[in-house]
């Protein structure tokens, strides 16, 4: 058996926390964790936030974030334990053995200097090769990797390439010295689904091509099993189980494996439609300033009780629509009529029940709060402010209120900082209906939350839905969302609804193209997923 | 257009017009004050008759609107008018020390930026540290110190115990270049104490800040040197607060540093100026207030121009 070039073995890692107004905390970030990876393999960790996967990634290369020490196990690299290596030898192995691909490329560029004079630091740095091989194998790299202009490419600056392009070109930078190993931190995360797909397939070539061993870092299973050969799954800093890919997505031995491999527990029943409670007719919007439309023409309707899915890719509009319908941006032209009145078009002409009918949730729950105020203050604001309550029936209702968001008695003294991000986005539904609204628009409530956790928010909102016969409209990039709860669903593509109809009608063939790839680009459970997807694209292409 | 040019445009316009308010503003001023330059040549117990006869010849009987004209007209030409106090012609009396002014500023500029920000740039890279903390103490106990407590030290310093320089800061037309900077070297280094703080903390706060970034992990995980990360990667994104601070401590050299000429005798336009508010010159004092303002503008506008320059996202558009 070939030696492992990458062989971790009982890894301990430890933090220290400085929560506010309270002593110093001790953590154990990592707890006897082993694992190995031999040349030319692909290792998946998988884990929600907090399970510490980026930690055991980052330890490959000796390396810990802000206060993080690696304290105890060892860290071989190509035979060396790096655990305890000093600094000078470190600097000498990042970046030449072992180099990293972060999760925003757009933020893990430096935006002052040209995407070439980065590709190529690393090379120069260690002395890998000189200037002009390294370009060249950048170039190569870079059409490697499919980017458009791959000889031109590396002269431009990070903020004119996309996101997608961005991320491709830090495997780029990751590939150009030669490494022994990529540590791949949830590089497709921040991307769109059609976008990840390309993205995806790019890096998995790019890996094969070089030869090069990887640690494959995400929260999405679906994606690692299209890449690893290995997968460790990981909760609260300490494995759960560890096998081959196989072994992990067909015959998961342990529960938390399996309800990861599991799709989502909602069994969603279409609901059929009534009157509507919101109807948007041809409204087209354009931001102050700007000459072409970023809605045009979008006519949807949901009727109380009632979601309403808005899918698509960034940029496509989703969130103007919701800005168009809660009148922070004005459309040009179009209607809108809610609870059987017109709506002004912009925020002054509403009247405050119009306000208080129409409410919002937020993706990050986190700063959509005022983080110096209690959860009771949040709550209570729209109940004093729309209601006039004060003192105990504020305080009663309030409760009540918690009480709904299955968070219960104590928590009205309590500040975001002191909840966890699934009970910040349940404060922030308590805070839309305390103002007992007849919608409340939903934008990407679930996209920062891990995916048990999603599933939580996702079942308290349909269940106050069948309550309390509140309307949804939910909007999202996630499809696997969109299934579990929508009753009817519009597709947007570039500001405009290039498919709308109840859930079944529009998840029913056949597809016009954008839906077609959008829905084939959302990555399922299973090995060779991607390349059945990838030569199907190509059969279809070289068909037309 | 390139949209750089336009802003920079943009900018030289707002400071022109910024620039002509100014001036405005400090006519206004000095016209709200009692009596007028006929009053103050004639003094208190001047006649009536002779104050309107002065008045007339001066000019002085005209609306206010058409004697700032006529003064902006003059400023544009080059024309300052005649001092009160002695009929001289005041761009020949400030032209000259405005050169001494601009020369010292220069000489204390070109030494105390650079070193700042290096300073900056090694406080940074140790930060909390043993340097940081020396560095950080060394600059701050010299800006606490007031400009003539420091420039006596010096002079004590590097006249007495070490005499390598003149006291008295004098010079004169006709000196060579080196005579010059031998003769302003005590000035320059009681300047430089002065101006390094400052500069100095905010390179290291805007090295600190932009420390904090993503890309400079992906630096530090490139394996390169903790200097290299400085210099290549976090001061490029930190130029445009560096700049603003360092243009303010430039602007400051060339129209604070009215002490220092004092205690080194230094015949500059600070001293002129505070000679001539003593002496209720207003032609003087308005023609310096007005040079002073086009220094202060001026530099600021550098600021901004060197700040759009530096970021990439306007210097190269999608």
């Amino acid at each position: 058996m070939p030696e492992p070039l990458l062989d971790i073995r009982n890894l301990r890692i430890e933090a220290t926390s400085y929560p506010p107004g309270e002593p110093p905390r001790h953590v154990v970030l990592v707890d006897d964790v082993s694992v190995s990876v031999e040349k030319g393999k692909v290792l998946g960790l998988i884990g929600e936030s907090g399970a510490g996967k980026s930690t055991i990634g980052l330890s490959a290369m000796a390396y810990g974030r802000g206060g993080v020490r690696l304290t105890g196990g060892q860290i071989l690299l190509n035979g060396r334990d790096i655990r305890e290596a000093p600094v000078g030898a470190l600097r000498n192995l990042r970046g030449k053995e072992v180099t990293y691909v972060a999760q925003s490329a757009a933020a893990a560029f430096n935006p002052a200097r040209k995407l070439m004079e980065q590709v190529i630091e690393t090379s120069l740095a260690h002395g890998v090769m000189p200037k002009a091989e390294a370009e060249a194998r950048a170039r190569s790299l870079f059409a490697q990797l499919g980017l458009p202009n791959p000889d031109t490419f590396g002269d431009r600056y990070p903020h004119q390439v996309s996101g997608g392009q961005l991320q491709r070109a830090m495997t780029a930078m990751a590939l150009c010295p030669k490494p022994d190993l990529v540590i791949f931190d949830e590089p497709t995360t921040a991307l769109d689904v059609t976008t990840q797909i390309d993205v995806l397939a790019a890096i998995k070539r790019a890996i094969h091509e070089t030869g090069v061993a990887a640690l494959y870092i995400t929260h999405d299973l679906a994606v690692v099993a299209q890449v690893a050969d290995d997968i460790l799954v990981l909760r609260h800093g300490k494995k759960v189980e560890y096998g081959s890919t196989d072994h992990i997505i067909n015959r998961p031995e342990q529960t938390y494996t399996q309800a990861l491999v599991s799709v989502r527990s909602i069994d969603h029943v279409e609901k059929t439609a009534a009157k509507p409670v919101l109807t948007v007719s041809n409204v087209t919007a354009r931001y102050r300033g700007t000459h072409f439309d970023v809605l045009k023409n979008v006519s949807v309707d949901v009727a109380p009780g009632q979601t309403l899915a808005i899918v698509g890719e960034s940029g496509s509009g989703k969130s103007t629509l919701a800005r168009a319908i809660t009148g922070l941006l004005p459309p040009t032209s179009g209607r809108i009529t809610f609870a059987g009145r017109d709506l002004s078009r912009d925020l002054a002409g509403r009247t405050k029940d119009d306000l208080r009918e129409l409410q919002m949730i937020y993706q990050m729950a986190d700063v959509a709060m005022n983080p110096r105020q209690t959860v009771g203050t949040i709550i209570g604001r729209p109940l004093e402010f729309y209601f006039g309550l004060k003192g105990e029936e504020k305080r009663k209702r309030i409760q009540e209120l918690l009480d709904q968001i299955e968070m219960g008695k104590g928590y009205e003294n309590r500040y975001p900082a002191e909840l966890s991000g699934g009970q910040k986005q349940r404060v922030c539904i308590a805070r839309a209906l305390a103002a007992k609204p007849k919608l409340i628009i939903c934008d990407e409530v679930t996209s920062a939350l891990d995916p048990l956790v999603a599933d939580g928010i996702l079942k308290l909102l349909l269940e106050l839905q069948a309550q309390q016969q509140v309307a949804y409209l939910f909007i999202t990039h996630d499809l696997a969302t969109v299934k579990a709860i929508a009753d009817k669903i519009a597709v947007m593509y570039k500001g405009e609804v290039r498919r709308y109809g109840s859930k079944t009608d529009v998840l029913t063939p056949p597809f016009d193209d954008y839906t077609d790839l959008l829905l084939s680009s959302v990555p399922e459970m299973r090995l060779g997923w991607l390349e059945e997807v990838l030569a199907h694209r190509k059969m279809e292409s070289a068909g037309n | 257009m390139h949209p750089v040019l336009k802003l920079v445009a943009q900018r030289i316009a707002l400071g022109l017009l910024l620039l002509l308010a100014v001036s405005a503003v400090i006519f206004l001023g000095v016209e709200a004050l009692p009596g007028d330059t006929a009053q103050a040549i004639l003094g208190q117990s001047a006649t009536p008759q002779a104050l309107a006869n002065l008045r007339e010849k001066m000019g002085l009987d005209q609306p206010a609107m058409v004697r700032y004209f006529h003064w902006l007209g003059g400023i544009l030409t080059g024309d300052l008018g005649k001092a009160l106090t002695n009929g001289q012609d005041i761009a020949q009396a400030i032209g000259q020390r405005l050169g001494n002014t601009l020369f010292l500023a220069a000489c204390a500029g070109a030494i105390s930026v650079p070193l700042a920000i290096l300073l900056g740039l090694v406080a940074a890279r140790y930060n909390g540290r043993w340097p940081d903390k020396l560095i950080s103490g060394i600059t701050l106990s010299t800006i606490s110190l007031p400009e003539f407590v420091a420039a006596y030290f010096v002079i004590y310093l590097l006249t007495q115990l070490i005499p390598i320089f003149n006291p008295v800061a004098m010079v004169f037309p006709g000196m060579g270049f080196w005579e010059k900077l031998h003769a302003v070297a005590l000035p320059v280094i009681v300047l430089v104490l002065v101006v390094l703080a400052h500069m100095m903390r905010m390179t290291r706060a805007a090295i600190l800040n932009v420390m904090q970034s993503a890309y400079i992990e992906t630096a530090e995980l490139k394996g390169l040197s903790p200097m290299q990360v400085i210099w290549r990667h976090a001061f490029p994104n930190a130029i445009a607060p560096i700049v603003s601070v360092v243009v303010l401590n430039l602007a400051y050299l060339v129209v604070g540093v009215v002490v220092v000429e004092v205690v080194f005798g230094y015949n500059a336009l600070g001293q002129f100026l505070v000679d001539h508010v003593a002496k209720r010159d207003l032609p003087v004092v308005q023609a310096v207030g007005v040079i002073f303002a086009g220094v202060y503008i001026s530099l600021n506008i550098l600021a901004d121009v060197i700040a759009i320059v530096a970021n990439p996202r306007l210097r190269h558009p999608r």
